[in-house]
């Protein structure tokens, strides 16, 4: 497709939405979000893009093979669980460590959730949007 | 002990991943996926020992106790037939190598197919209802890109039909599993079990209990919704075909067993002779639409749908004989679907085509495999002494002990039937001389490689064992219709002892 309005407004848009989807990972964990719906603001950013500019900008936009995005998606959220197994706690039980805690605030909270949610979002823009590139190939 | 259940569920998901990321030929990446499915294997076979020694075991994911977290739950019978389904897996792993083309190993084969074991692993040990759905998507999931992968006009008409029947099948399932909630607030089957004859509107009960019924039913191929069946798995390349026939329709009985044992008792009581109806029909008429038919792959997929009707008798019967004889015939059906499909192969490859017309000559040129296959076709039509023989006289013997006859006079029939169309493929395949000008159509035969064989011959011997000493398996099969029939060891491994005891009081 040539349209000259889309394609400069897709290369606005998809920073914001690559942005904003990281936003909906963060929060999520507390507030509406996480890592799916996070992945999913994130393909469909990814996806606008490859509607102005065709499949072929849209894989170099993503730099790996999507196929291969999904499973070190896997493989995070795998590892997520396995973390607490070495500790002898049940599979996918939360481990967190807070970096700068103080008496009355937890600082900034990091855990296995968080990494389970990333590998999540990354299954999700590598799945969507493979399959996105892959029928738009096809045409 | 503790990781053991996650282990069995993992192995093949991080199998997944490792092959696909596994920089080597299809060959190597085929290895992975082998090594993968051997360690599976092994862990399960070394659950399923603990189990037959210790009882029932269970995680809680996360931490979470049940009924709010997700459970995994190991007993008898997903023990077992986790065992039986690795031993498919790593059949299949290695058969791959030798059919699956290098362009289908680049787009992920070894990966869906091991997601498609984890897949399984998760529905038999889940113990928790959604979680079973979410394990039937991933089962599902992986089968769509099979099915696709690949993909030529013929398997693609094939899958479209194959997704459409199992999406309706899934939106069932998730209609029947919201109900469920609605009425309980806990999906839990532990939980659930004890849950549900406190509802007071048992009508609904019923109801959902009969969607069940049909999602699942759906899956496994059941009288009257198993024609999609048929219609896909002859597409397919054959250790795809293999994979699906011996595992995707079992899991519906799996889950049919699994819920209507523990979560509608008094369900499976009022709808017994509706599910012996629906397993009499199926298993004659599946084996109607393998007379009919002259593909190979078509006849053995008719096959398929005939098992499940004797396994759906054991159900319908509901004693813990013929529950005893149903899973019994699961781990027979499973092995010899697994091995005809392969045989199939082979013949496949021998002749250059799958219409039995064109084929002819394969006992003069090969022997061996003929008899290999003779004893394949003999186990599964259920001559004394192989494996199939046992799995029917167990029925039978059930049956005997609740005098219903007519069941009787039905498994005697359908099992004469079976034995038409199987010598048919015999004397067409094997005995006849090869027709003089071959059709367009037939490829230039080629030789298989070891890679073939090796399954074939292992899984045969496996297959001759099991019909001469059957005893193993059949105590085992006894010992899980027990604890299935009789679920207390499960429910004190879900839940925590006290509680269970305080509802036991409760009511």
């Amino acid at each position: 497709m040539n349209s000259l309005i889309l394609s400069t407004i897709s290369r606005l848009l998809v920073g914001l939405m690559l942005l904003f989807s990281l936003y909906l990972l963060w929060r999520g964990h507390n507030e509406p979000g996480g890592g799916f719906i996070g992945g999913l603001v994130a393909a469909a950013g990814i996806i606008v893009y490859g509607l102005a500019e065709g499949p072929a900008l849209m894989r170099s936009l993503i730099r790996v093979d999507p196929r291969t995005l999904v499973l070190i998606g896997l493989l995070l959220a795998m590892v997520s669980g396995i973390l607490p197994l070495l500790q002898n706690n049940a599979f996918l039980t939360g481990m967190w460590v807070f970096i700068g805690a103080t008496e009355t605030d937890k600082g900034l909270a990091l855990g296995t959730p968080l990494l389970f949610d990333i590998g999540v979002y990354l299954v999700v823009v590598g799945g969507v949007s493979g399959m996105v590139i892959a029928m738009e190939e096809e045409l | 002990m503790n990781g053991l259940l996650i282990c069995c569920v993992l192995l093949p998901m991080i199998t997944a991943v490792i092959s696909f990321i596994w920089p080597g030929s299809a060959r190597a990446r085929g290895m992975v996926s082998v090594t993968g499915s051997i360690l599976l294997l092994l862990v399960s076979s070394v659950q399923l020992y603990y189990v037959a020694v210790h009882g029932p075991i269970s995680n809680q994911m996360g931490g979470w106790q049940a009924p709010m977290g997700i459970t995994l739950i190991a007993d008898m019978l997903s023990a077992l037939l986790l065992v039986v389904a690795a031993i498919v897996a790593t059949c299949i792993s290695v058969y791959s190598v030798s059919d699956i083309s290098d362009e289908r190993v680049e787009g992920g084969y070894y990966t869906f197919l091991n997601m498609l074991t984890a897949g399984v692993a998760g529905a038999f040990l889940t113990g928790d209802l959604f979680n079973l759905y979410v394990w039937f998507e991933v089962m599902l999931i992986s089968s769509f890109a099979l099915l696709v992968l690949g993909g030529n006009k013929v398997q693609l008409d094939g899958a479209v039909k194959y997704v459409a029947i199992n999406l309706i099948s899934t939106v069932l399932l998730l209609t029947a599993i919201g109900l469920l909630y609605g009425l309980t607030g806990t999906l839990n089957m532990a939980d659930l079990s004890q849950q549900v004859p406190l509802v007071e509107n048992q009508s609904l009960v019923a109801v959902v209990a009969v969607l069940f019924l049909i999602a699942f039913g759906i899956k496994a191929a059941v009288f009257p919704l198993y024609f999609w069946l048929p219609a896909s798995y002859h597409t397919l390349p054959i250790s795809v075909s293999a994979l699906f026939a011996a595992l995707m329709t079992k899991i519906g009985i799996y889950a049919l067993m699994r819920t209507f044992t523990l979560v509608f008792p008094g369900e499976h009581a009022a709808i017994s002779n509706t599910l012996l109806i629906m397993g009499l029909l199926t298993m004659i008429l599946g084996v109607f639409g393998a007379m009919t038919h002259s593909d190979i792959r078509r006849i053995l997929a008719f096959h398929v749908i005939g098992s499940i009707g004797f396994m759906l008798l054991g159900l319908g019967l509901g004693s813990p004989l013929a529950m005893g004889a149903a899973i019994f015939y699961m781990v027979h059906g499973i092995l010899i679907k697994a091995l005809l499909f392969m045989i199939a192969g082979i013949v496949g490859k021998l002749g250059g085509t799958y219409e039995l017309s064109e084929l002819g000559g394969l006992y003069k040129e090969r022997p061996g495999f003929s008899i290999i296959f003779l004893l394949a076709a003999l186990a599964l039509i259920g001559i004394p002494p192989l494996s199939g023989f046992w799995a029917k006289l167990l029925i039978i013997n059930a049956s005997l002990s609740q005098e219903s006859y007519i069941v009787i006079a039905f498994v005697l029939i359908a099992s004469l039937l079976t034995f038409i169309p199987l010598i048919r493929i015999w004397s067409e395949a094997f005995w006849k001389a090869r027709p003089e000008t071959p059709k367009a159509h037939v490829k230039t035969a080629s030789e298989p490689d070891a890679y073939a064989w090796t399954p074939v011959l292992a899984l045969s011997a496996l297959m001759l064992l099991f019909g001469f000493l059957p005893s193993t398996v059949i105590n085992l099969s006894d010992t899980a219709a027990n604890s299935l029939l009789e679920p207390s060891a499960y429910l004190s491994a879900v839940l925590p002892g006290d509680e269970v005891a305080a509802t036991e009081n409760a009511q």
